[in-house]
């Protein structure tokens, strides 16, 4: 498997789209910080572009090299490996350049203006380290939409509706919820919901770290007492884990029994 | 060498594959023929573990093959279409082949042999068609594996190109290894064919040697011969 990750990352470092992936972020965090000083200011406007541009990047990476790559795979295939490895070596090396990208891009110019120095190195950390999940995350959950649709204009479809879903119709549906409902106690039902959606989950996880749900009322203080402890912290990172997980489980299974 | 036992494969409502049984022997070239759609890649996919058949047993070295993948590192494949990921070069792609077989390969002779010098150090995307299929040659013909299953290896290639493939087919065979393939062009069959084995809407109707194909059919010419095959369509096995 490991060998297959190497080629399918050697093969994505070359590839112009990553760099240009790579250079975005680098302009955008060069850009941000030359005109605003203030690295935790940074971090917050960081989270709001991440948290939407990282899961439509990964989903699109993700449909566009398992389709790219299809004949490819069926040499593989061929090859003495085990199935189960090529398709985890492919998702691996796509899922990790894309990481790569964010956190170079991302963390060059922190350090350059003084991450290291700050106190916002958590922060940014805590940034990364959700910019990593939803990336792993959607590049899966890409991957099962790709291996599941032989007609690539179908597949690619699903991906995007997937993407706009969970980035967009799910807040829309979310709030409708609320309102409709808002004679009820919500609280803990917004708090469910949240975990069914891992761009939601990031976005609350980022803003409760940073300490500015006071702009979230009453339920960012139902939010803040869950979250803000160490149970609620990790229950969203378990969370986030099984959002990782359940999908590669699944793209293994598919993997299996999939003519070629 | 390979046995194929009850052999079903259905794509949808179409079934591919009918009960299909297949006995190839150690050593030997065998050409699976067919026109389009008749399940030639089907069974051949089914060997390398690539399609999964619905029912029935596939064998390999008397081993069977279902949920296994050692039995691959016997078996040398050159698939139908030679496509590649464009950002590797050609050099790098052999190498991560040879890196993923861990096998010994003498790849040096076939890329002078067809003068792929030149391309070596060129991206895939960038190389045409036919320098592909060569390319696609070199992988599949630079191991030693005592099986070698060719898909359609003659597309694309200049008519030098195909008898130079035409010699390391046969170079083959006198090292003892079994040579499945498949191939439309009827010329190039009885060229290097041992034994036909025709294909047609997912059931054998013929297997036997090229001289019992046109006693059966009496026929002097093999193309007319495979013709009659098509229209008798009762399974012989000769």
């Amino acid at each position: 498997m490991l060998k297959i990750l190497k080629y399918s990352f050697y093969d994505l470092m070359r590839s112009r789209w990553s760099y240009v992936y790579f250079i975005f972020y680098l302009l955008l965090g060069f850009g941000l910080l030359f005109l605003n000083h203030d690295l935790s200011k940074g971090v917050i406007t960081m989270m709001n572009i991440i948290v939407v541009l990282v899961p439509l990047i990964g989903t699109i990476f993700g449909i566009m090299y398992y389709y790219n790559s299809k004949e490819f795979t069926e040499l593989l295939l061929a090859q003495p490996i085990r199935r189960s490895r090529i398709f985890l070596g492919q998702y691996l090396g796509v899922a990790g350049s894309l990481t790569m990208c964010l956190t170079l891009g991302l963390g060059i110019p922190f350090v350059i203006y003084g991450l290291f120095r700050s106190d916002a190195i958590w922060q940014f950390g805590l940034l990364i380290l959700i910019g990593a999940f939803l990336t792993f995350i959607f590049t899966a959950l890409a991957f099962n939409i790709a291996i599941n649709n032989e007609n690539r204009i179908k597949g690619f479809g699903y991906a995007i509706l997937l993407w706009l879903f969970m980035a967009v119709l799910f807040d829309g549906i979310f709030l409708i919820a609320l309102i409709t409902f808002e004679q009820y106690p919500l609280d803990n039902f917004s708090l469910l919901a949240t975990l069914f959606n891992p761009i939601d989950l990031s976005r609350i996880l980022i803003l409760l770290k940073l300490d500015i749900s006071a702009l979230l009322g009453y339920t960012g203080a139902v939010f803040k007492q869950f979250f803000g402890t160490h149970i609620g912290f990790l229950t969203s990172m378990s969370t986030l884990v099984l959002w990782t997980i359940v999908p590669i489980l699944l793209l293994i299974r598919a993997a299996k029994r999939k003519d070629f | 060498m390979i046995q194929v036992r009850q052999l079903e494969k259905k794509f949808g409502r179409n079934s591919v594959l009918k009960k299909l049984d297949l006995s190839v022997g150690e050593g030997g070239i065998y050409a699976i023929l067919g026109p389009n759609g008749s399940g030639k890649t089907s069974l051949i996919k089914c060997i390398l573990g690539m399609t999964i058949p619905d029912r029935g047993e596939i064998k390999v070295n008397g081993l069977p093959v279902s949920q296994s993948w050692k039995y691959r590192k016997s078996i040398n494949y050159m698939p139908q279409i030679a496509q590649f990921p464009g950002n590797l070069k050609l050099r790098e792609l052999i190498r991560m082949i040879k890196d993923l077989r861990e096998a010994p390969s003498d790849e040096d002779e076939l890329i002078h042999l067809f003068g792929l010098e030149p391309f070596m150090g060129q991206k895939m995307a960038h190389l045409s068609g036919g320098t592909r299929q060569k390319a696609n040659i070199i992988l599949a013909f630079m191991f030693d594996s005592p099986i070698l299953i060719l898909d359609e290896p003659t597309t694309g290639l200049d008519p030098a190109s195909l008898i130079k493939l035409k010699k390391l087919i046969r170079r083959e065979k006198e090292r003892g290894k079994t040579i499945l393939l498949t191939s439309h062009i009827m010329s190039f069959v009885e060229d290097v064919a041992d034994e036909i084995i025709y294909l047609l809407e997912g059931v054998i109707y013929f297997h036997g040697t090229i001289a019992q194909l046109k006693s059966h059919t009496g026929q002097d010419d093999v193309e007319h011969a495979i013709a009659t095959i098509a229209e008798i369509k009762t399974p012989t096995y000769a």
